[in-house]
């Protein structure tokens, strides 16, 4: 009875088991074949990229298609830099994730710690209304923001691209809830030892926060290098434009039909998040597991 | 919690909150700008008539949400905003559960099946758009490729109205579904493992152990995915943008598309906001009825 129930819990996988026992092979090879098919199924679009950006025109159009073409089409990402003008578009995806990522993370570290270590009339009053902006959509915003930059001329600029999203309300309300969790001990002693505020901040509070911080920087920054509709619309020229924007229009351009060139040019735009996720991805899948259960 | 830096004397606390001000107003001048201030404006902007070009706007009251409420198109957009998030989230959700039960398996690979999964999550959304339009090739695409062998002729996914909405919600559930992964894979991992053996000398078998201690031990975690996840699939605009522009025959228009449209591309202000307030309501509306109902079913142990 006990080594059915064992064998059914693995196949449902509500209790982690070390496979091996005869009883349990069944289970476990169903569980691998699962686990392949999904990486097989999530994978495939990507490699299907990657396999389409070094191909040439007649290979694209031939079904059955092969995966590995014979001669790499190498000249479909020299193609597709000169399409469009993509190094416009790092430079500017650059510059406003780099200046956004970093304007969000001061703001929330300063408000973060004001809002825990800080003593302040209504303190929790103006904690929730940090809060109350998660509630405000960005689509409520856009036009309103559209015509504000708009009456300062700055549409099209780089400040468009980095102000509006300067605030932070979410990660505020995690980095606080860390904050609150770091030992009074720890704080005290610093104290004692003479430290200001800022002092602390700088060399207790961030320090031991390591963790939530990469993992805010890293979705911070993934959000904002892919944002798609506010740049659309506070970008009006090739120049300005950042690269989920400018593929895009480079789809627009060329139409349904130069597949080999705009798969390598949307190879372009992914591989830096991809590299990026790559070298960091236990940071961030933990930081969110982390986060959700704290939550 | 506060630390206090000062001994105990009156006037103590003017450089506190000094220092608490200047802290905190970076950010709240930025929310107040771009983000409070936006709201107020909407709603004042979606009772005008307006070009966003002749310096005077036209004062006209409810007209807007009345042109709207009155026009066939916005009902159909209205409803297919609906059919996205519900089948949507559907699937991300159901999905999800379903892999972060496979993975929480102790098999080898299994941390590399969890990357592989999430990655989609942090690709630029413009461009997997443009990818799974090629994939969706109805004569040289992947689907194709994968259908033909089965017989089946590849449906023209993006051109037909019936394919359309189902092509676009397959594409947002595989680009998003890994969030949900990671999030339920931790919720699994820190069920209580006595309350499992508890229930396996109680007799209860697999089945039962998942529908009476697993569910309701996730409560709390579903509760948070369903919330984001709805909030998030109202908000997909660069799929519908770069897929499919909202066609064909607005098929896949949903009220965030629609709203660019009337704003950024036909210039309607008025309308563009009054769609805006619309789906700010229905979201706030759709957050409040969870909180309501669903969060009196879930188990906080």
């Amino acid at each position: 009875m006990a080594q059915i129930a064992r064998r059914e819990s693995v196949a449902l996988g509500t209790v982690e088991v070390r496979p091996g026992r005869i009883g349990s092979i069944v289970g476990t090879v169903a569980s691998y074949f699962l686990l392949v098919l999904l990486v097989v199924i999530i994978g495939m679009p990507i490699l299907w990229m990657l396999s389409a950006s070094v191909k040439t025109l007649p290979e694209i159009y031939t079904f059955p298609p092969v995966w590995i073409p014979p001669h790499l089409r190498w000249a479909n990402y020299s193609d597709a830099w000169s399409m469009a003008p993509f190094g416009r578009f790092y430079v500017n995806t650059a510059i406003m994730t780099f200046f956004g990522t970093a304007a969000k993370l001061f703001n929330g570290i300063t408000s973060a710690y004001a809002l825990t270590y800080l003593r302040f009339p209504k303190r929790d009053l103006v904690f929730l209304v940090v809060l109350a902006a998660l509630m405000i959509p960005p689509q409520v915003t856009i036009l309103p923001n559209y015509l504000t930059l708009g009456s300062l001329n700055w549409i099209n600029t780089y400040p468009a691209l980095i102000l509006p999203e300067a605030g932070i309300a979410f990660g505020t309300f995690l980095l606080r809830q860390h904050f609150l969790t770091i030992p009074r001990e720890i704080l005290e002693a610093a104290r004692v030892d003479g430290a200001g505020h800022l002092r602390i901040l700088w060399q207790v509070v961030l320090p031991l926060s390591q963790p939530i911080l990469v993992t805010l920087l890293l979705l911070t920054a993934v959000g904002r290098w892919n944002d798609f509709l506010w740049p659309l619309i506070a970008t009006t020229t090739m120049e300005m434009r950042t690269l989920p924007v400018g593929i895009a229009f480079l789809l627009d351009q060329e139409g349904n039909t130069q597949w080999g060139q705009v798969m390598a040019a949307t190879v372009m735009v992914v591989i830096p998040l991809l590299v990026l996720f790559l070298w960091t991805q236990r940071y961030l899948v933990e930081g969110i597991a982390a986060g959700a259960l704290k939550g | 919690m506060s630390i206090s830096l000062a001994p105990e004397r009156s006037g103590r606390f003017w450089h506190e909150w000094g220092l608490f001000l200047a802290l905190v107003t970076p950010n709240l001048f930025f929310l107040a700008i771009f983000t409070y201030w936006p709201l107020v404006y909407n709603v004042y902007l979606s009772m005008v008539s307006w070009d966003m070009v002749s310096p005077d706007k036209v004062f006209v009251g409810l007209a807007n949400y009345r042109d709207l409420a009155t026009d066939p198109e916005f009902w159909k957009i209205f409803f297919n905003t609906f059919y996205f998030v519900g089948v949507g989230v559907g699937l991300t959700m159901a999905i999800a559960l379903g892999v972060a039960l496979l993975l929480n398996q102790k098999l080898r690979g299994r941390d590399f099946g969890r990357s592989v999964v999430f990655s989609p999550t942090i690709l630029s959304g413009a461009a997997i758009s443009i990818v799974w339009i090629y994939v969706f090739d109805s004569r040289f695409g992947l689907i194709h490729l994968i259908l033909a062998p089965l017989g089946i002729s590849s449906p023209q996914w993006l051109t037909v109205p019936e394919w359309a909405m189902p092509a676009l919600i397959i594409v947002y559930v595989w680009k998003n579904f890994g969030y949900a992964v990671v999030v339920y894979l931790a919720g699994l991992q820190s069920i209580s493992k006595e309350l499992l053996e508890a229930a396996t000398v109680d007799g209860a078998n697999a089945r039962e152990r998942f529908t009476n201690v697993v569910l309701p031990q996730l409560s709390p975690i579903t509760f948070f995915l369903l919330i984001t996840t709805i909030l998030g699939s109202f908000q997909a605009f660069d799929l519908v943008a770069v897929m499919t522009a909202g066609g064909p025959v607005d098929a896949t228009n949903t009220l965030i598309y629609h709203l660019y449209e009337e704003g950024f591309v036909a210039f309607h202000a008025g309308r563009a906001a009054a769609i805006a307030m619309i789906l700010f309501v229905l979201m706030l509306a759709v957050t409040v009825i969870q909180l309501r109902t669903v969060e009196r079913r879930v188990h906080y142990s």
